[in-house]
């Protein structure tokens, strides 16, 4: 028997998988970094104290890194957290990220035995230790004096005494010395490192980013390829995820995407086919409503932010529908064109979007309905209660934008499932369990569709810690998924009780 | 009375204690276009042609092109007519008035509080034994920028601008603050930023402290609806309403404000005048200025909410006007003492008019009175 307690439990959990998933720390249209932040550490702190086995296991589920690294820190602060799971969502951070952990972990002078292991185990698990000595020098140099650790070899000297050496054996500790006063040698170190040298050696901008151009990492590519277009850097379309591509056409002028339409669309296809993979042209017919409103361009920091995420669906759904439609709020019609502008008329578009009769309507908003506020809410309700009382039509709203101020990401209507989404390539994912939330699909489904998951996972895990966090992970997931269902009812019974109230009155 | 024809009211978007109705032009006015200017934060001084000046930050103007036979603003070889009312205004770095030949600079709101200032600057008409003999000056209103109105500036950052979009009234705490209309929607996309610099009284200064506002959520009736084609007419009826509700009730204080309207510029068919209001205590008194053309549509419109103290001041200059100054005569008008008016012209700031023995001699009735 489900108590009071149980529900608000997982009310909660979900509520932080949401901010989890989205919150990056970083300025929103609605609210500041410091909101932001104020926000996210409340709920963190709230979770952990509340939910603390919960609050660890949420590790294996799809959050961003930033919420990821602020999880491990405060689970290594406080001795709790499972060494395994840790230690696997360390190995699928990006580096920089690790380092910065670390180097917060130092600061807030956490240096248990456990914590020492873990830093441990991570760099014993980079490929080239040399490389990281390089490019993240200082970063790398304090992770070891913080966990007592005897580098091997010349590495030891590199970080401590580079100046006791009069060669490296190892090439790139070595260009490193020689970049110090040969020009040549400059351009054999990674971008980042090579930039400040190119600085101190007076090298023109133009001739180094035409002979660094073969060292640049693939983001860096994407990022300098408008400012060094002329030099030769072209960036690598074919391998780069669905909203980082979006993000990159967004960021185009309109002239530039109108030429090179055929490319940045053909781009956006291969890899929305490539994220729908088996599942492509199996979901029926699909209409989404698409938010392209002003407060679709994030911030300063999140430039397009959720209009990408927006464009990116789009693709995705496209591949996905046998049969799809895809409604901007703005009536364009031209996703690559898409610009931020305008009012937010959700409730208009949603009933456009059932007026074609879809299986499927998917969604995707900040949330802000303003013209007028809470049509959308009220379209909602009542095309579920009168006009779809079967749920023949399956509705989700996935959110690509953290609320601060109300602590999750911003529903539409109590009936109908909210997600948060940072990646395109989790749409199906979410999308699917939001059916479950919706109490369309029994429990056995459910776990059969997390099983099948978790399987995906141990797939492309360490086989170390597989074993453990494969016994974890669907166990944190049933008991969510148990309860999903649960709140959905319950909420609807409070809101008929509510409703009778008022209309007693 | 102001007549906002042609102009739509759109659904509101709140922020804080911030709510801001749009207003659309379903056929937006070409041959007169407006934009700003911008000066330093230094404060201006302006030259007035009755040999007062007029001191104020004032940290925009703005620039109006037009054409006189319809065809889109931007073309030269239109003529400016003499003006009616001839008040040069300038900078301390003279900036002319007349910037091209089809091009007239104006300060935006400094023309009405100028002229809310400049009300019977000069003091009593007839000089009765009780007055003083010196005029208004200097007379000193203080308001607010709106960059002190708290949460105005993320609201107005944050507010998502309508295709078509010619104009927004500003309420605070449900009071309207100032409402703003252009001749053209690009127009208010360049000026849209502007509106943080206005003025505002201080009544919206404070409400803005205290009291947030929600917005006012659509409604469906859900036994109502049978189809799809009924969400959408439930849909459409629910903005009417709104409409309706906001410009015969919302908006109602202001539109029916003007009390006096004065030209004070004619250019091609193009008039800008300013208005004050009839000064009515514990109502809503709005001044401002207007662009109307020649067949009475509001092409450009600014206005200023008072506050109380601002219209209890206005009321009594008119007032005291009506009845040629002779105090015995308006406080009868008034329903009151000479003495008491007495007390509420010095409370309002106007103590100074008044000769000195005779302030004294009021002060002593009121004691007796009180005693």
């Amino acid at each position: 028997m489900e108590t009071f307690a149980d529900l608000i439990e997982c009310e909660d959990v979900l509520l932080f998988v949401n901010a989890a998933i989205t919150s990056t720390g970083q300025r929103e249209f609605h609210s500041t970094q410091a909101e932001q932040r104020l926000s996210l550490r409340f709920l963190h702190s709230y979770i952990d104290g509340n939910y603390p086995e919960i609050y660890a296991a949420t590790l294996a589920l799809e959050i961003n890194d930033h919420n990821a690294a602020m999880i491990i820190r405060n689970l290594l602060v406080r001795h709790g957290g499972d060494g395994a799971l840790i230690a696997w969502r360390l190995s699928r951070m990006a580096p920089q990220r690790v380092y910065r952990l670390f180097q917060d972990l130092r600061r807030l002078g956490v240096n248990n035995r456990r914590t020492r292991a873990i830093i441990a185990g991570w760099l014993s698990g980079r490929s080239d230790l040399a490389f990281d000595a390089v490019k993240y020098r200082t970063a790398l140099k304090d992770a070891v004096r913080h966990a007592h650790l005897r580098l091997e070899g010349e590495l030891g000297d590199f970080l401590f005494a580079p100046r006791g050496r009069a060669r490296f054996d190892h090439p790139l500790l070595d260009a490193w010395r020689r970049a110090h006063y040969e020009k040549a040698a400059v351009y054999e170190l990674p971008y980042t490192v090579a930039e400040g040298f190119a600085a101190r050696h007076g090298i023109k901008r133009q001739i180094f980013m035409e002979r660094i151009a073969p060292r640049l990492t693939r983001l860096e590519r994407m990022r300098l390829a408008e400012s060094a277009r002329d030099q030769g850097v072209e960036p690598d379309l074919a391998a780069m995820p669905l909203v980082r591509l979006a993000s990159y056409a967004l960021s185009l002028p309109f002239q530039t995407r109108a030429r090179r339409r055929t490319e940045l669309t053909a781009a956006l296809r291969a890899a929305a086919a490539r994220a729908a993979g088996t599942r492509a042209g199996t979901w029926g017919r699909v209409t989404a409503v698409l938010d392209d409103s002003f407060s679709a361009f994030g911030s300063v920091t999140k430039r397009h932010r959720p209009l990408a995420v927006a464009v990116a669906c789009h693709h995705l759904l496209e591949a996905l529908a046998g049969d799809y439609r895809g409604l901007w709020l703005s009536g364009g019609d031209d996703p690559l064109m898409a610009r931020p502008t305008g009012p937010t008329p959700l409730g208009r578009r949603i009933v456009d979007g059932l007026e074609t009769a879809p299986e499927r309507l998917v969604i995707v908003s900040d949330g802000w309905d303003n013209a007028p506020p809470g049509l959308a809410a009220e379209v909602l309700r009542v095309w579920r209660a009168r006009l779809d009382p079967d749920r023949r039509v399956s509705i989700v709203h996935v959110n690509p934008v953290y609320d601060a101020g109300g602590f999750e990401v911003r529903r539409l209507a109590p009936g109908v499932p909210t997600a948060g989404i940072r990646d395109a390539e989790d749409l199906p994912a979410l999308v699917e369990l939001a059916q479950f939330a919706e109490g369309r699909t029994g429990p056995a489904e459910l776990r059969a569709y997390l099983a099948e998951r978790a399987a995906e996972r141990m797939a492309e895990r360490a086989p170390g810690a597989a074993e453990r966090m494969g016994e974890r992970a669907p166990g944190v997931a049933e008991r969510m998924g148990e309860r999903a269902p649960g709140v959905a009812e319950r909420m609807g019974e409070r809101a008929a009780g509510v409703a009778e109230r008022m209309a007693g009155r | 009375m102001i007549d906002l024809t042609g102009l739509e009211t759109r659904p509101a978007q709140t922020w804080g204690s911030v709510r801001l109705v749009p207003l659309v032009r379903r056929e937006p006015i070409l041959d007169l276009r407006l934009h700003a200017t911008i000066y330093g934060d230094e404060p201006s001084v302006v030259s007035l042609t009755d040999r007062t000046s007029y001191r104020a930050y004032i940290p925009h103007a703005f620039v109006a092109s037009w054409t006189r036979d319809g065809t889109p603003a931007a073309a030269y070889g239109t003529q400016i007519d003499e003006p009616v009312r001839h008040i040069g205004i300038r900078t301390r770095r003279r900036m002319a008035r007349r910037v091209d030949k089809n091009r007239l600079r104006f300060l935006p709101m400094h023309l009405a509080v100028e002229g809310y200032l400049a009300l019977h600057f000069n003091g009593p008409e007839i000089v009765w034994e009780e007055w003083s003999r010196r005029d208004l000056s200097p007379r000193v209103e203080v308001v607010y920028s709106g960059g002190e109105i708290s949460g105005l500036a993320d609201a107005l950052r944050i507010f998502e601008i309508y295709p078509g979009q010619c104009g927004l009234m500003i309420y605070v705490a449900d009071a309207l603050a100032a409402a703003t209309v252009v001749p053209h929607p690009d127009d208010y996309r360049a000026l849209h930023p502007t509106l943080i610099h206005d003025l505002y009284g201080e009544l919206i200064h404070e409400y803005a402290l205290y009291h947030p506002v929600r917005d006012v959520p659509a409604v469906v009736d859900a036994s109502r609806v049978a189809s799809l084609g009924d969400l959408r007419a439930a849909a459409e009826r629910h903005e009417r309403e709104w409409a309706s509700f906001h410009d015969t009730t919302m908006a109602a204080g202001m539109l029916s404000s003007p009390g006096r309207v004065e030209e004070v510029y004619r250019f091609g068919p193009f008039r800008l005048s300013r208005f004050l209001p009839r000064f009515e205590p514990r109502r809503e008194n709005h001044i401002g200025e207007t662009i109307t053309s020649d067949d009475g549509q509001v092409a450009y419109l600014k206005t200023f909410r008072l506050s109380q103290a601002q219209i209890r001041r206005g009321y009594l200059l008119t007032r005291l006007a009506e009845h040629d100054w002779h105090i015995g005569r308006t406080a009868a008008a008034l329903g009151t003492t000479p003495e008491d008016l007495g007390s509420r012209l010095e409370r309002a700031g106007f103590g100074h008019l008044l000769r000195r023995h005779v302030l004294d001699h009021y002060r002593a009735g009121r004691r007796g009175q009180a005693g």
